[in-house]
């Protein structure tokens, strides 16, 4: 069943490897190494990693279908008692594809961050710190994606949300920068609750039905899989306070489990409630948020989600949930993404949109879906990011939209600056042929065909609605940016430049990945019509692995009428920011005057991080300063244990015991006569 | 053994008393001194009748032992007091408390 | 009753009644450091009916010989008369102090008979200076050797205590 294999530890090792020779020359010696030392060291791991992957890739393809599976046994890792855990990875066709995108775009982005972090204009410009952080990231999410055990997979999920904290608190000396790293890290923090709180329902669920001398396995993911029929129907009963909850007071174990670790999702993928990181997460250098807030970090819950799908598979409840979370966050998102204007944050609820997508198709049973898209939203959002980075770096770092426009006249528009960021705009938009078009089709009908969740196809209507609103607000930030009058501050004028090649080759490569990886999942209705058998190879090679993968069970005819219904909302979309922003450039003010109620609301992004704030963040702040701080800290454990413990041996020195130092040399040898014959008594009796 | 060793073991310990005795009640420092070395010769005593109850001449050997750490202490001892005594023009033990609270 | 038992008593009494006069003796400091030589050759007297000659011997030349007159020189020279008994803390202190000193004597002496071991006949020359000497030498020797550190330290030790400063 299973081949072994012993250099799959080295696509996570080698930039471990690297981070650690830097970090440790940098952290511990003082001794930078020297930008052309740190760009080899750094990005030769990635590539390296990027072909081992290929090559594991290769191999897999190679085995026969049922038996795809590499595992690499590294080391033992976990002994207590009679639990013992391994370090071991695994690689079958999910994780393979995860892989290739992890280091395949983390090296085109540690390219474009050579050109992007040289031109920093601070100080100090961190450039070995950068490239350190950012190989211990893709350490981590490898080790993440190639875990065997959801022990070692906690690891990379705790790995990435340490080096998403200190990526985007980068720029440290600004105290900003570091409050937004830390809300990632805590918000995040929340979700890993849940995760571990699933494991260890999982794990003594599983573990229970095990033979005792294979209850090690139940941590493992192939030995979970393997016995999860036998607890798939088992029930839990809540306790009566909980009685308002649906289904309640029976509920399946497989659901609980499936809600526990959909919370952890939701922190690490920014889904509601827990999205309100990621915008903030911003204030790190733009390669940070195309790497991790957009290819790599953010799709780890969604990667999670898919899996454990035998388990959602047999909790209907927890994926009803899932695909509803998942629908409503890319509503919201889309909407606060229509008034924003600064640059990134229009791409960062973007982002909390499409992942919404990814929800949504994985809730609704659609996990190969969720990959397909979780694949091409990497390029494309990727692509839009590091677009952003080029224009933020031709603007001299300037990020508010309302002070770019008409940039076509300064940059050529089939400049790469403009061109790929175009590509990435239709491709997002779902622009047939581009890659964005086809996966979130399968998305949609995804949610058109799923019996299981109540109110299905609300949840389709949602997803198309959110096309539309990706359409526009998505064309309103290119024409914002490219086209129109020109609102850039006139000192700039003189001075815009394209960036230089390290820069733009990573978005040449993007673009081209954006535009034609569509077709490596090509659904069947298209490839009839060019007359590809088996048309969709993603799905196929995904399939056994995932399970409710299946062959489509609507007609081809319906297929196209879904698609056609997304692509005309989408049109409409961009259709209306054509109007808004090219035709009628003063109507926007306008609409937005006349409508300042939603506007407004819109623009303070619904109020959800001052709700936080003040409902959780303030009196937890305020509970830890006055009782955990002065009461407990301060007066119980300084002042009571500590200084308390110490007055009172000073009181019994200073008035108790010096009396016996009198000074007296016939005192002395009495206490000395009665010792001594207290312990011959003793001796002798 | 010509006398039941209770007795010699008696005399030891009365003698060891009486040099107790004098050594906490006295305040002059040779006075002191002296009885240290009465008490050590009781415990000398001691040895010797053990000795001879075990036909062992360990307890000679230690007695030697002992008689030439009596001399080594009161040879010492007596160079503290005359050092005493010239700072002090005092042989009172209850001068020389200073290392007191 | 043997002559050896009956010299051994009076002794006995001697030695008692002589360490009582150091003792309590304070008006005359060097008629106390007389009872106390007087003390000591009882003793050694003692250890001859106790068979330990070589040891009666060398009490008497380095104990009373020796280190009484050792003494006796400090007394003189530092030109101690009198003395007093310590100023009375508490009588009932003191009561109480005597009191728990008979007591614990008169128990030790109560008890002593049962816990002591058996007497064993000895060779002839036992405790003479040919037995005592090859003890001394051949089986404790290095205790032999160490004494000789004793005395150097307490050598050194008096000359450096009594040196007049140099000023």
């Amino acid at each position: 069943m299973v081949t072994d294999s012993d250099w799959l530890r080295w696509i996570p090792l080698l930039p471990l490897a690297s981070a650690a020779a830097s970090g440790i020359l940098l952290g511990l010696f003082r001794r930078p190494l020297g930008r052309g030392a740190t760009v080899v060291l750094s990005c030769g791991s990635v590539l390296v990693s990027f072909l081992l992957s290929l090559l594991a890739l290769w191999h897999l393809i190679a085995l026969p279908v049922g038996k795809r599976l590499l595992v690499d046994r590294v080391a033992p890792w976990i002994g207590a008692g009679s639990f013992s855990a391994e370090i071991s990875l695994a690689l079958d066709p999910v994780s393979a594809i995860m892989i290739l995108l992890v280091s395949g775009v983390g090296f085109l982005i540690h390219v474009y961050s050579i050109g992007y972090m040289d031109d920093d204009h601070r100080e100090d410009k961190g450039f070995q710190r950068f490239f350190c952080y950012l190989n211990l990231f893709t350490f981590s999410m490898l080790t993440l994606v190639l875990a065997d055990n959801l022990l070692l997979m906690f690891l990379g999920w705790e790995g990435v949300g340490l080096c998403s904290y200190l990526l985007i608190g980068f720029w440290f000396s600004d105290r900003w920068n570091a409050y937004c790293g830390a809300k990632a890290f805590i918000v995040n923090r929340i979700g890993d609750f849940g995760f571990l709180i699933g494991i260890f329902l999982l794990f003594t669920a599983i573990a229970g039905v095990l033979p005792a001398e294979r209850a090690n396995e139940a941590v493992v993911f192939r030995g979970i899989e393997a016995a999860f029929p036998l607890i798939a129907e088992k029930t839990v009963q809540l306790p009566h306070w909980l009685g308002f909850l649906p289904g309640a007071p029976e509920w399946k174990l497989a659901t609980l489990i499936g809600l526990c670790f959909f919370v952890g999702a939701a922190g690490k993928s920014a889904q509601i409630p827990l999205y309100v990181w990621l915008p903030d997460a911003m204030a790190g250098p733009t390669p940070v948020s195309a790497l991790i807030h957009a290819a790599t970090m953010v799709t780890a819950g969604v990667y999670m989600v898919c899996r454990l799908s035998f388990l959602y598979d047999a909790a209907p409840g927890a994926s009803a949930v899932i695909a509803w979370t998942g629908g409503i966050t890319a509503l919201l998102a889309a909407t606060i993404a229509l008034v924003q204007t600064d640059i990134k944050k229009v791409l960062a609820y973007s982002t909390v949109s499409q992942l919404g997508y990814m929800f949504l198709a994985a809730g609704c049973g659609g996990y190969t879906a969720a990959m397909f898209h979780l694949l091409t939203h990497g390029f494309f959002k990727a692509l839009l990011f590091l677009g952003a980075g080029a224009v933020i770096l031709a603007l001299h770092h300037e990020q508010n939209i309302d002070k770019m426009g008409g940039l076509t006249r300064y940059i050529p528009w089939w400049r790469p600056t403009h061109l790929c960021f175009l590509v990435g705009v239709l491709a997002i938009v779902g622009t047939p042929p581009l890659s964005g078009f086809f996966s979130k089709d399968e998305v949609l009908l995804a949610a058109w065909t799923a019996e299981r969740v109540p109110g299905h196809t609300w949840l389709w209507a949602m997803g198309v609605a959110t096309a539309g609103l990706t359409a526009f607000y998505m064309f309103r930030l290119h024409f914002r940016v490219f086209f129109g009058e020109s609102r850039i501050a006139a000192s700039l004028r003189g001075h815009i430049q394209e960036a230089t090649s390290t820069v733009t080759l990573p978005l040449v490569v993007l673009a081209v990945l954006a535009t034609v990886a569509g077709f490596a999942g090509l659904p069947q209705v298209y490839g009839d019509m060019l007359g590809i058998s088996s048309s969709n190879s993603l799905a196929n090679f995904q399939a056994p692995v995932l399970a409710g993968a299946s062959a489509h069970e609507v007609s081809h005819a319906t297929e196209l009428r879904l698609a056609l219904v997304a692509v005309g909302f989408a049109l409409a979309g961009a259709l209306t920011a054509c109007l808004l922003y090219l035709w009628r450039p003063g109507l926007p003010e306008r609409l937005a005057a006349s409508l300042s109620g939603p506007y407004r609301l819109l623009v303070d992004r619904y109020r959800v991080d001052e709700l936080y704030d003040r409902a959780i963040v303030r009196p937890l702040v305020s509970f830890s300063e006055s009782v955990l701080y002065r009461g407990i800290d301060a007066g119980l454990i300084d002042g009571v244990a500590v200084m308390g413990t110490a007055r009172t041996v000073q009181r019994l020195a200073a008035q108790g015991l010096k009396y016996a130092q009198s000074g007296l040399t016939q005192s002395y040898l009495v206490l000395m006569l009665a010792g001594a014959t207290l312990v011959v008594g003793y001796l002798l009796g | 053994m010509v006398i039941p060793l209770e007795h010699v073991i008696g005399l030891s310990a009365i003698l060891f008393a009486i040099g107790t005795i004098g050594a906490l009640t006295r305040r002059n420092l040779v006075v002191i001194l002296m009885s240290i070395e009465l008490m050590l010769n009781a415990v000398n005593l001691s040895f010797v009748a053990f000795a001879r109850a075990w036909g062992d001449t360990l307890g000679h050997v230690f007695v030697l032992m002992v008689i030439t750490v009596a001399a080594a202490e009161v040879a010492v001892g007596l160079g503290i007091v005359i050092s005493l005594f010239r700072n002090r023009d005092s042989v009172n033990v209850e001068d020389v408390s200073l290392l007191r609270w | 009753m043997s002559f050896a038992a009956a010299v051994f008593y009076v002794l006995a009494l001697l030695a008692v009644v002589s360490a009582l006069g150091m003792v309590l003796n304070v008006r005359n400091t060097i008629a106390g450091a007389m009872s106390l030589v007087v003390t000591m050759i009882a003793l050694a007297g003692i250890y001859v009916v106790l068979d330990a000659h070589l040891v009666a011997v060398l009490q008497i030349m380095v104990y009373a010989g020796a280190i009484l007159v050792l003494f006796l020189f400090v007394v003189m020279l530092l030109n101690l008369r009198s003395d007093e008994f310590s100023p009375s803390r508490s009588r009932l202190v003191k009561l109480a102090g005597v009191a728990l000193g008979v007591w614990a004597l008169g128990s030790f002496l109560a008890l002593l008979p049962g816990a002591l071991p058996k007497v064993v006949e000895i060779p002839a020359d036992f405790g003479s200076y040919r037995q005592v000497g090859l003890s001394l030498y051949r089986t404790y020797d290095v205790a032999f050797e160490v004494t000789s550190f004793i005395l150097l330290a307490a050598i050194v030790g008096a000359v450096v205590l009594a040196k007049r400063r140099l000023s």
